[in-house]
């Protein structure tokens, strides 16, 4: 390769290399603003804001779901399979919201440790399946069968 | 070979052989889309839990995938272009950026539309939908420079630039997911375990990403034509095929 087209390579190289270095470190010094939710465990560390609207993310506990009397207000349990925290909202849910699925809240942490949230959404999983699938699946991690596997 | 690729970088030789290849190349693309679309929204059983709502990501994924493979494309050719001053791949990064853009516009629109149901949000700002959407400004910045320079051989030097410098966005769009929480869920397919999809959901995607492919080069060698002919207009081979036309 001629001289020239050696020095554009190499000049073009520092360049991407430069900027991939800057972006890199940008990224770590944010790293945390860039998270979009806590975790519970996180939460129940203390490491959530306590005075500012946050959002915290984790599967809704079976059987943990309890609406109130007006209908509106539900209250349920979010868990990262670590540590759990009770959310409270009053709306309408998305469509996805349902025990054992992922969720995301945006709320406050109240001081008797209640999560008050005025937005709950529904984080989708990886998993694409048909019914008959997901039926077979769920019967065989009921009876025993199986386990280990992915489910869903 | 290596003389193919000095042939190919000839303005002349590439509108020859891009014109016969045109014609197969749509003709392909047509076919892979039919049977792709149908198999999808027909064939294809409905998700667990999401029922029919998941078929808008025969649409969506391809056109993300796309959004990001047209970018590594675009900064390559301007890497070729810039170090070999080769006047084709020039060519090439200006021609790429519009499909690049409608790609990735497409496959945020997409994804909007499946949210607002599945999340119960249109948008958020997480880690992946920012970074795409920043994917989205790269493209159009790089349309408005090469569009701001007169001269057509610098506005392409300053944009493979900028294409190259924002290379940097690519991996952290794909690894967003991973790196970070965020609303949007992790790969199905391009991850090393076996992708959690039904079989006969991964069929229909996959011939959807070759249709999307199939159809950016279609686009892309028609853009390019026509860039080549606009550069080369004061030649003699433009002037001749000019003659013949009329």
């Amino acid at each position: 390769m001629k001289t020239a087209r050696k020095k554009r390579l190499i000049l073009i190289g520092l360049m991407v290399t430069g900027v991939a270095a800057a972006v890199a470190f940008g990224l770590q010094a944010f790293n945390q603003n860039l998270m979009f939710f806590y975790s519970p465990s996180e939460v129940v560390a203390g490491d959530a804001p306590a005075d500012t609207a946050f959002r915290v993310g984790g599967l809704v506990t079976n059987g943990s779901v309890a609406r109130q009397s007006d209908g509106l207000t539900v209250q349920f349990d979010v868990t990262d399979n670590a540590e759990a925290i009770t959310v409270q909202y009053t709306g309408i849910l998305p469509d996805l919201f349902r025990e054992g699925q992922g969720i995301v809240a945006h709320g406050k942490l109240r001081d008797d440790g209640m999560f008050v949230a005025n937005e709950v959404l529904a984080k989708h999983d990886e998993n694409y399946m048909a019914p008959e699938v997901a039926a077979s699946l769920k019967q065989a991690h009921d009876t025993g069968v199986g386990k280990g596997m992915g489910t869903p | 070979m290596l003389r193919f690729f000095h042939q190919l970088a000839s303005p002349k030789y590439f509108y020859n052989l891009s014109g016969r290849l045109i014609p197969w190349i749509a003709v392909a693309c047509v076919g892979f889309l039919l049977v792709g679309l149908y198999d999808g929204l027909v064939d294809a059983p409905t998700d667990y839990q999401q029922g029919d709502s998941y078929r808008i990501i025969f649409i969506h994924v391809p056109a993300a995938w796309m959004s990001l493979f047209i970018y590594m494309v675009m900064a390559g050719a301007g890497a070729i272009g810039l170090i070999w001053h080769m006047k084709l791949a020039e060519v090439m990064v200006v021609s790429c950026a519009p499909i690049g853009a409608a790609f990735t516009f497409l496959a945020l629109v997409t994804g909007s539309i499946w949210g607002k149901p599945m999340w119960g949000t249109w948008w958020v700002w997480d880690a992946r939908l920012t970074s795409e959407l920043i994917l989205l400004f790269l493209y159009l910045g790089i349309m408005a420079l090469n569009n701001a320079v007169e001269d057509k051989r610098t506005a392409a030097r300053a944009t493979s630039i900028l294409a190259i410098v924002g290379v940097v966005n690519i991996p952290i769009i794909h690894y967003s997911v991973e790196w970070w929480n965020t609303l949007h869920q992790g790969p199905t397919v391009t991850k090393f375990d076996a992708p959690s999809i039904d079989t006969q959901m991964l069929i229909p995607l996959l011939v959807m990403a070759v249709a999307f492919k199939l159809y950016f080069v279609l686009s892309l060698l028609m853009r390019a034509r026509v860039e080549v002919l606009q550069r080369e207009r004061n030649t003699q081979w433009v002037r001749e095929l000019a003659e013949q036309q009329t």
